[in-house]
């Protein structure tokens, strides 16, 4: 069981924590000149971070303890492969789901 | 196409974001799902959603919370999982840093991984758009997303337990995002970023408190950086 004092602390803090994340260059920086070095790495951020975020869990899903799941890395495939030829984001999804689906079906 | 007034831009906002309700149904019912499998109530879970929206750093609060890791280490990982919303922020300074200071306060609080996305490939598809555009245009893409974020989020906090683990909800977001980076491998920078962030994120799995993400992330960020400054150098020199 969580900790009621304990969560109100971090549903509080993770809001401010986010909010302040979110705001510190928009609002902060404002329409003032960043150097080219700055945006030249931020162009890569998204396309950086988010392979990032989902490389260990294509590999060791926490869903199987960590185990290498061939199900859920095909799936993942074939989300990538879909959405870099179509360059289409919900036929990507879609593919990816019933991949997923369709492989837990049969393996069982 | 040329977006000539800011409703419109409202408007082709709120279209392009539109396919994100398929995503924002799953992850926020999800949440809603496993927040009360933790043991929150139908209100502490929807006021998760309603301070924080952030998926990622809300799953990742409930896990250590769960595992009774001291406060502080629940707070510092969930915002290192937050971190690159302040990577968003600064990429999107340069477009809607001119904007009222009320409207980039707002801006931020509804600035998730979809609304960035969607705002940044228009921006960059459409440099001539004004701030004004270019605000209606954001606060376009959020509508369809932020609203349903806290509406799915109180249905899974109703389903609660009810939703066999058979169905496998764990994998949308590796699926979601990996369908969400596809359409942004426009440059072999971008590639380059994506493939380095993703071996260094694995190489990084063992570094404690979600710190390896940001470490890999810097490192695809450096490398896309670095790419595009060697392409750069090469077309000059065959064009000398």
């Amino acid at each position: 069981m969580i900790d009621k004092g304990t969560l109100w602390f971090v549903i509080i803090g993770l809001g401010i924590g986010s909010f302040g994340l979110r705001f510190v260059f928009t609002g902060l920086v404002g329409d003032r000149e960043m150097p080219a070095w700055l945006l030249r790495h931020l162009r890569y951020t998204a396309v950086a971070i988010l392979p990032a975020l989902v490389a260990p869990q294509v590999l060791a899903p926490a869903a199987t303890g960590g185990q290498f799941d061939p199900a859920r890395f095909t799936a993942a495939i074939v989300a990538l492969a879909v959405g870099v030829i179509t360059k289409n984001v919900l036929l990507a999804i879609i593919s990816g789901a019933a991949t997923l689906y369709g492989l837990l079906w049969l393996l069982g | 196409m040329a977006t000539t007034t800011t409703k419109s831009a409202f408007r082709k906002g709120l279209v392009d974001a539109a396919p994100f309700v398929l995503v924002i149904i799953p992850f926020s019912t999800l949440f809603g799902i496993l927040a009360t499998e933790a043991g929150l109530n139908v209100f502490e879970t929807l006021a998760f959603s309603v301070v924080v929206i952030a998926g990622a750093a809300q799953f990742t609060a409930l896990q250590l919370m769960q595992e009774h890791a001291p406060t502080a280490i629940v707070l510092a990982s969930a915002l290192a999982v937050n971190l690159r919303m302040a990577m968003y922020s600064a990429s999107l300074t340069p477009y809607i840093g001119a904007a009222p200071l009320w409207q980039r306060a707002l801006a931020a609080y509804v600035t998730v991984d979809q609304s960035y996305v969607c705002a940044m490939a228009q921006y960059e598809k459409e440099p001539d758009m004004t701030i004004r555009e270019r605000m209606s245009y954001f606060f376009g893409c959020v509508t369809p997303i932020i609203p349903l974020w806290y509406l799915f989020t109180l249905v899974g906090a109703l389903l609660g337990t009810q939703i066999p683990d058979s169905w496998a909800l764990d994998f949308a977001l590796p699926i979601t995002f990996l369908a969400m980076i596809a359409p942004m491998f426009r440059t072999p920078a971008h590639i380059v970023a994506a493939v380095v962030a993703s071996v260094a994120a694995l190489a990084t799995a063992g570094v404690p408190y979600s710190l390896g993400l940001i470490l890999a992330g810097m490192a695809g960020m450096i490398a896309g950086a670095q790419t595009e400054l060697w392409v750069e150098r090469r077309a000059d020199r065959a064009a000398s």
